[in-house]
């Protein structure tokens, strides 16, 4: 197998094996969306580099242009030829008739995680000051009240996160609370999943609406004790003294 | 002549008399009960003029009905900003153009300065034209809202239009006088171009106080009209787009007169059309790669102004239902990096004769990092999964891959990209040409070692950044990535000059011999920019919501809601696919002159042989390519 046609298909199956195979042995398998995005890059690289020069890009669409004329195709690559033009409209057809054939599963989404706060709950700042005592009583109502759901360990695996989907929010994960301000926790937390706006469709989350049941300062509290629990510090614009 | 007066005069007399005698006798009371009769016909019309005049004066919105006002304003909006980006864009390079043509006596530098500001004179007319246009359906469509602003800003209006006149008057004068003010009156040709920018500059920024005032309003109740003016002016994103804009404008008129070349060597009937429109291409690519270059950190300024103004709109532009417009722009920025480094790497195949295999495995390194900076930058924080991938991921987000979609990961491969895009122009500027200095290898060891180095630091920040409060990130991090990579541009830059002064010239350049996929190439760039400039317009614009201005004025029409993405993204396409008609419309109609010009074929001198072996552009590219 040499040529630059043959080494893009080769790079590109050994693309597909390493995300679709290889990488899941070690972490959570991909979504179809990223492993096509990826796949759609190391053909667009492929491409790239081998239409260059003049050489290289005969190279590429020689064998192309050559399988879709027919020259030179006899023998076993003629065969060859027409089963692929028989094969792919077929492929294409599957494909197509998967994409509408009505299924149970629900569609692909992409869910908004962080809708914009109502009007009223931006710039608000904490009022409590960040006292040992404070951080200690946030985190003892954490203990009582999120842990369950986010867990012991602000990880978002507490015993009844297996429950919920999508899970509970990992907070030591520097790409949740660590990229919002307390304002933004204090409406999450007050308001819950059902205090969720239009743009947050469709509205999964099963965080409870804590204002019924507690009060401002505690919430405060519970915010300040999450950051501190998590090791992670709410997005400011004034550095801390 | 008074005997004369004095006759006409009795004359006249007489004829007044005789008027009078017919003229029936008017008594007092009947003039009354007259007056009164029609007070009271005329009372209820004065009425219902009175309900009209403040009818119109309530009217909020019209609307025109099958289109939308929102979509027509929307349509026309983006055209005339389009245009006025070239058109503000254009005067920069064409004025250094010139400018390095005056220095360095070399004419092909004066005539593409020319030749630049042949395609400005005629885009001028015509975004004046959308501005008018774009004026009268504000007024019509949203006189409320234009009621308001006008109010405000009533005394820029004043400066503005006098701007416009001056832009205009200036305008001719380097344009018309471009033949007459060559020699000795050149300095002041040189100057006329420096005021034509000084104006353009300015009228980019007083319309852009209007726009971003709508996004960050500060309202001054008291004071005189031009102390509220001038307060409204000074709103906290209007230096932060006024930069954004300045640059953008550039890299659109980079890659549109690129385009303009590109399609001009595409078109070309001889080596000398060739060769020119060749070289065209590289400046505007060139032009349009180096205001790419810093463009990424405006944008990062202005986002930051935006978070730190109000958390809501930062919130919706980068993680709510705007967010996923990013990663269309991460997409459309990542195939200009490409397009761009893809037409400097077929410039080093081609115009430099056997430097193929020398420079393969360098550019094959740089493609590997712009993909993989690419592939990082697209990978969404939120992954659109199924049901059954989101249980196995235990949510959208991958545990290993979601570190890649937050802005610490986003900012780092942005610095990479453009890290790489100047080396890759570094190279083309190196490539075919052997330094002679006694001191180059040293120099090429620390360019290099310098280089591994910021590298290696911009990743470093990149990683720390998620282990640092957020504050600390965007103060300090983010600005030392930015700083290197700025360091490395200012250091390798004048190094180069200098290494390049003394070298020898190993294989000559050779012009007019891109294959036609390079023309292609400086088309796709400018349609990228300019859909990105679309996409980003919405962007900036929608992140408003419901409101005419942010928290001030709220959109109380039928229109106060955003539309889905699908439909925004079908306009944005839209307007990209018009603006490059009117384009190409524009530009079909300045060259039509030149065909004029051109000299009947029976008179013309026996046409120049086309050297042995290349073959035009049209019919397939280089020699190498038949070979």
């Amino acid at each position: 197998m040499k040529g630059p046609l043959a080494k893009t298909v080769i790079l590109l199956v050994g693309m597909y094996v390493f995300l679709k195979f290889i990488l899941p042995l070690f972490t959570a398998p991909l979504p179809a969306s990223l492993i096509f995005l990826y796949l759609a890059l190391t053909l667009a690289s492929a491409m790239i580099f081998y239409t260059m020069s003049g050489g290289s890009l005969d190279e590429f669409m020689g064998p192309i242009g050559r399988f879709l004329t027919g020259t030179g195709q006899t023998g076993i690559a003629g065969t060859a030829r027409i089963l692929v033009f028989v094969l792919f409209p077929l492929l294409v057809g599957w494909q197509t008739y998967t994409r509408l054939a009505p299924s149970d599963m629900p569609p692909a989404e992409n869910r908004t995680i962080h809708p914009a706060p109502p009007g009223e709950f931006v710039g608000l700042a904490n009022p409590y000051p960040r006292t040992p005592e404070n951080v200690m009583m946030g985190k003892g109502l954490y203990a009582a009240f999120c842990s369950p759901c986010h867990g012991a360990n602000f990880d978002g695996k507490g015993p009844a996160a297996v429950g919920f989907n999508p899970p509970p929010a990992n907070f030591s994960d520097p790409g949740t609370i660590a990229q919002l301000q307390e304002s933004y926790l204090f409406w999450r937390i007050k308001k819950g999943g059902v205090g969720l706006p239009v743009e947050a469709m469709p509205w999964k989350s099963a965080m409870p609406r804590w204002e019924v049941e507690l009060p401002d300062e505690w919430i405060w509290k519970i915010i300040m004790g999450e950051y501190d629990g998590a090791g992670q510090s709410p997005r400011t614009w004034e550095e801390e003294e | 002549m008074n005997r004369f007066n004095e006759g006409s005069h009795m004359k006249n007399h007489g004829i007044i008399e005789k008027l009078k005698s017919r003229v029936p006798t008017v008594k007092p009371s009947s003039l009354f009960g007259w007056s009164v009769f029609w007070a009271l016909v005329l009372l209820p019309a004065v009425a219902w003029a009175q309900d009209a005049v403040t009818q119109a004066m309530s009217v909020e919105y019209r609307d025109i009905p099958g289109l939308g006002s929102r979509n027509v304003v929307w349509v026309v909006a983006q055209q005339h900003l389009l245009l006025a980006g070239f058109v503000l864009g254009v005067p920069i390079f064409a004025w250094v153009c010139e400018i390095v043509g005056w220095k360095t006596k070399e004419a092909r530098y004066d005539t593409l300065a020319k030749e630049f500001t042949k395609l400005l004179t005629s885009a001028y007319a015509t975004t004046a034209l959308f501005g008018g246009i774009l004026l009268f359906l504000l007024i019509g469509l949203y006189p409320k809202l234009m009621a308001y602003l006008s109010d405000i800003f009533f005394p820029s209006f004043i400066v503005y239009c006098i701007l416009f006149l001056l832009e205009t008057v200036t305008l001719y004068l380097y344009w018309y006088g471009w033949d007459a003010m060559q020699g000795s009156r050149k300095t002041f040709h040189l100057f006329l171009g420096f005021l034509l920018n000084v104006f353009a500059l300015f009228i980019m920024i007083v319309p852009n106080a209007w726009a971003t005032f709508q996004a960050s309003p500060v309202v001054v109740a008291e004071g005189t009209a031009i102390d509220r003016a001038w307060a409204a002016t000074w709103n906290p994103t209007w230096w932060p787009v006024n930069i954004h804009r300045l640059i953008a404008n550039v890299v659109l008129g980079g890659f549109i007169c690129g385009a303009y070349a590109g399609i001009r060597y595409l078109l070309a009937a001889s080596q000398e059309e060739r060769e020119h429109y060749d070289w065209m291409g590289y400046v505007g690519n060139f032009i349009g790669v180096f205001g790419m270059l810093p463009l990424p950190f405006a944008g990062y300024w202005l986002m930051r102004e935006i978070y730190q103004y109000n958390q809501q709109m930062g919130i919706t532009l980068m993680g709510g239902f705007l967010a996923w417009l990013f990663i269309l722009q991460a997409m459309l920025i990542g195939v200009l990096f490409l397009g761009a480094n893809y037409y400097f790497w077929m410039g080093i195949t081609y115009r430099i004769p056997g430097s193929e295999r020398t420079y393969r495995r360098p550019i094959l390194a740089m493609l590997i990092v712009l993909m993989v900076c690419l592939g990082v930058w697209m990978t969404p924080h939120s992954l659109v999964a199924s049901l059954e991938e989101a249980r196995k991921m235990g949510g959208t987000h991958h545990p290993l891959l979601g570190v890649f979609g937050v802005m610490s990961a986003k900012m780092t491969v942005a610095n990479l990209m453009i890290l790489v895009t100047f080396m890759s122009f570094i190279m083309y500027w190196r490539a075919g040409k052997q330094e002679t200095a006694g001191w180059a290898k040293i120099a090429k060891a620390v360019m290099g070692a310098l280089l591994v180095l910021a590298g290696i630091a911009v990743i470093v920040l990149g990683v720390w950044g998620y282990f640092v409060p957020a504050i600390i990130r965007i103060n300090y991090f983010s600005v030392a990535q930015v700083l290197i990579v700025l360091f490395v541009m200012v250091t390798f830059t004048p190094l180069t000059a200098v290494l390049m002064r003394s070298a020898k010239t190993t294989t000559e350049m050779v012009w007019g011999q891109m294959p036609i996929r390079a023309g292609y190439s400086l088309v796709s760039n400018a349609v990228m920019v300019i859909l990105l400039m679309s996409l980003m317009g919405y962007a900036r614009s929608s992140s408003r919501v419901h409101w005419h201005v942010y928290g001030v004025m709220r959109d109380t029409s039928e229109y106060a809601y955003s539309p889905a993405l699908g439909y925004a993204a079908a306009f944005m396409s839209l307007n990209t696919f018009v603006f490059c008609l009117l384009v190409a419309f524009i530009f079909w109609v300045a060259t039509m002159g030149d065909k004029g010009k051109k000299i009947p074929e029976q008179d013309q001198p026996e046409p120049a042989k086309i050297p042995a072996g290349v073959t035009p552009a049209m019919a397939g590219g280089s020699p190498r390519e038949k070979a």
